[in-house]
């Protein structure tokens, strides 16, 4: 849904746009990093490759200042609370970037300490694969966002997207 | 380091007969090169503390524990029951440069407690609640016997040879089951 609701006209496509365009050049992901897919995240935002150059250097310490969150790294059970706690205070739009395979499906860790692929707590919107990906992977999930952004609706109902409730319980029961 | 031999342990070991002396029902043995006592669980703690005041170990590297539910049949000391649980203790004196292993037998069940060993190693304390954690063996006297590493409110031990794996199938790996 996008401005439909209102008259059609060459301006409102163009006020739609230039939405998309300014939340797509301007990503502030939340800090995330658990494992060591974290330490790519640093590099990717370092100054070789650099992430300044997509609008996204500063990585905001607070969730209700970011628009995303990559989770770079296993999320163990204990973890998983925390992490949907932190994806609770993000204000939308939001979206998630899960990195690395740990994030995105529990990675080599197949047991019953790391929560296999945290899409089972939160949407994601872009998996990033690699144990763990180099730079230029990961900017590509990033540049895929920013499609996905581009290419996307500017507002969302809840029960699509960001706004999906996970009513089960993520600890795992013996 | 010493040369004459000692109760079937590692030779030169005169902390392994010092310690079978004192300890009714202690038995050692070798390990690859390191001295290995077997002690009776209701002599644990009196053990370790003879190890501390009488004998120079004044660290406790590590405590830790071994399912041995798919090896009955493992060999030790003649006069060792076997149970299913080990917790095996390391100790280090600083002094005498000698390290010495302590290994006890606890059964599982309602039984399957040991004495902590808090009072005379603080250090042990986060030790024995990560045994406590995984295996499921209680230390009576420790101070706060809750989980470490899972959740507060898991279920099960996961470093039983039993507990369920928690493996989901993935392309071309079945589920584990439980042995």
């Amino acid at each position: 849904m996008g401005l439909e609701g209102f008259n059609q006209s060459f301006l409102t496509t163009r006020v739609e746009d230039l939405v998309k365009w300014a939340r797509r050049n301007s990503v502030w992901p939340a800090t995330f990093g658990l494992a060591c897919c974290a330490i790519e995240m640093m590099a990717s935002g370092a100054a070789h490759y650099d992430l300044s150059r997509f609008g996204m250097e500063v990585f905001r310490a607070s969730p209700r200042q970011a628009d995303l969150m990559i989770v770079a790294g296993r999320v163990s059970q204990k973890m998983a609370p925390v992490l949907r706690q932190i994806y609770d205070q993000m204000v939308e739009p939001k979206w998630v970037i899960s990195m690395g395979v740990c994030a995105s499906s529990g990675g080599m860790f197949n047991n019953y300490a790391i929560v296999q692929g945290v899409d089972e707590i939160v949407p994601v919107d872009v998996y990033v694969p690699g144990c763990p990906p180099g730079p230029e992977t990961l900017m590509h999930g990033i540049l895929t966002l920013h499609e996905k952004i581009r290419s996307g609706q500017i507002l969302r109902r809840p029960g699509e997207g960001a706004a999906i409730q996970i009513e089960e319980p993520v600890s795992r029961p013996a | 380091m010493h040369k004459d031999p000692g109760v079937g342990g590692v030779p030169g070991d005169d902390v392994a007969d010092a310690l079978a002396d004192h300890v009714k029902g202690a038995f050692a043995s070798a390990s690859h090169g390191q001295t290995v006592v077997h002690v009776p669980r209701d002599a644990w703690r009196e053990a370790v503390r003879f190890l501390k005041e009488e004998q120079q170990f004044t660290q406790c590297s590590d405590i830790t524990a071994v399912d041995q539910l798919l090896r009955p049949d493992r060999p030790v000391p003649a006069g060792v029951d076997r149970e299913r649980f080990e917790i095996v203790a390391n100790f280090l004196s600083h002094p005498r440069n000698r390290r010495i292993r302590l290994i006890t037998q606890v059964p599982d069940g309602d039984d399957c407690e040991v004495e902590s060993l808090f009072e005379l190693f603080s250090g042990t304390e986060l030790p024995e609640r990560e045994i406590y954690d995984l295996f499921g063996v209680r230390f009576a006297g420790h101070p706060d016997l809750v989980r470490l590493l899972m959740p507060d409110d898991w279920e099960g031990h996961p470093l039983r040879k039993d507990d369920a794996p928690s493996r989901v199938p993935v392309q071309f790996k079945e589920a584990q089951r439980p042995r």
